[in-house]
Formats: C-alpha cells, structure tokens, sequence
C-alpha cells in the first residue's frame, strides 16, 4: 500500500510528467491517491495545465519560424572561413 | 557490387550552402543569436580542421550537423557546470521528518485571474517570453527545446548527453520557476 503513497515533491514531478503525456498508469494512480489528501498540489496540477495551455499557444507562434541568418553575418563568416582556407 | 556514392567536401561553398540550416537547427536548441552565429562558424573551423579524417560516407551536411552537435553538448557542459548561478530554489523539505512535503512560504497561492479564456493575449505571450529569459540557460535550453519545439525527451538525452531523470528534474525546475515568475508578474499583478 505504501507504494501508493507519494509526497508533493514526487507528485509535482508526476504532473510535470503528465503534462507531457510522459506519466505511466501507475503514476496518474499514485497522483490522484495523492489528490485525495493534498490540496496544494491540486492547486499545483491546476495551474500546471493552464501553464501547458499558455507554453503550447506560445509554441505554435514560435516554431513555425525558419530562422535565418542575414546576408551581413554570411559575409562575416565567409571572410572568417576562407581566411582559415588560405 | 552495388557502387555507393563518394561525397566530396567544398569547403568554399560551406558558407554559401549549409550556414542557414546549421544556423536554424543551433538557434532552436540555443535560442541566442550571437551564440548560435558562433556554434555555426565553429563547425566551420573544425570542419576545416578535420577535413583529411572526412571518409564520404556521409553527405557533407551530415558530416558538418555531427560536428555541430558536438559543439552543442560542449556549450551545455560548459553552462551546466556553472555551478550555484541563479539556481532555482526548491520549493520542498530535502530532509528530515517533512522530506518530500510543501515549505509553506513556496506554496501555491490561488491565482486572481487563473482564467484559461486570455491565453491569445499578446501581453501575455511576452510575459512568457520574458520569464523564460529569467531562467538559468540550462534550464531554458532544456525546456524550450521539450516544451516549445516539442522534441522526444530521448532525442533531448541523446543530444546533450543527460539521462531521463536529469531531463525530469530540470524540467520540473524550469516549470516551478516559470509558475513562480508567471505568478508574480501576469496572474497576480
């Protein structure tokens, strides 16, 4: 039984898990054991998920981005490399 | 005998060719320019450097990105080994009868505006931005390349060589700073 039992510290890393779908059975279990007489990490998971909802909006802008560089720091590079060439 | 193609190296068209792909991979693992500007002219350099142990078995961009990546390991290591800069505080008993338990000046407070209806707002989205600037570098690196560009936490352990359980505390670090920070500044302010 005392598997079931987890501390707060182990059930935030549970839920930080969990918001990357990387939480096994077994821990949303001991999770949710937890829930039942904690209400500081249910608060925790709360704004964890709403944090997750924030982190993937901001994603979704981010990564769609192809980075470049500019044609000035292509110069400075090609000047640098074709010193090294000589 | 099925002939395999021999690729060549053409070091002046590196530059020309490959500096915008090295480029972007670097800088969504970095996400600094001027450093990133940097990992990519490195990789140049040793790519010169070892040009006479290049066998053609792969393609010169494979041949330069293993390059860079080794660069990247390197520049983790070197900020992971900063030790106590802006280490994040931990927000739980490490010993003694209460290990494991909530401090009680780190415990979540209930936040005034936790509505999940303003996640579009602009203001919001900077906030962000800047929290994650706040965090220590290793911490940042780490979770953007898990959380913002959504790599599989193996693909994260491979490349800067850490293992599950160190990738699971950083992250578990970056989020509690990140909670903290958005606390302070968007849902509490």
């Amino acid at each position: 039984m005392s598997k079931f039992f987890i501390s707060c510290d182990e059930a935030t890393t549970i839920c930080d898990k969990n918001q990357y779908g990387e939480a096994t059975l077994f821990d949303k279990v001991k999770l949710s054991f937890h829930f039942m007489r904690c209400k500081v990490c249910k608060v925790y998971t709360k704004h964890n998920n709403l944090l997750s909802k924030i982190f993937g909006n901001y994603a979704k802008d981010h990564c769609q981005k192809q980075h470049c560089l500019s044609n000035d720091d292509k110069e400075k590079i090609e000047i640098e490399v074709s010193k090294k060439l000589k | 005998m099925a002939e395999t193609t021999k690729h060549i190296l053409v070091p002046e068209k590196w530059v020309q060719s490959y500096s915008d792909y090295l480029y972007n991979y670097t800088i969504t693992r970095v996400n600094n320019h001027d450093l990133a500007k940097d990992l990519v002219q490195e990789t140049f350099f040793a790519g010169l450097k070892s040009m006479k142990n290049f066998q053609g078995k792969a393609s010169e961009r494979t041949w330069l990105i293993s390059i860079l990546k080794r660069k990247i390991i390197d520049h983790y290591r070197k900020i992971n080994s900063k030790k106590g800069k802006a280490e994040v505080r931990m927000n739980f008993y490490n010993d003694g009868e209460r290990e494991g338990e909530w401090i009680e000046e780190r415990v979540p407070n209930s936040w005034s505006s936790d509505t999940d209806k303003d996640i579009e707002n602009k203001e919001l989205k900077s906030t962000l931005e800047k929290c994650i600037d706040n965090l220590p570098e290793k911490y940042s690196m780490v979770f953007r390349m898990k959380t913002i560009q959504g790599f599989e936490t193996e693909e994260i352990c491979k490349e800067l060589d850490i293992t599950p359980s160190n990738l699971w505390v950083i992250i578990h670090r970056a989020r509690t700073q990140l909670r903290k920070c958005m606390e302070d500044n968007w849902f509490n302010n």
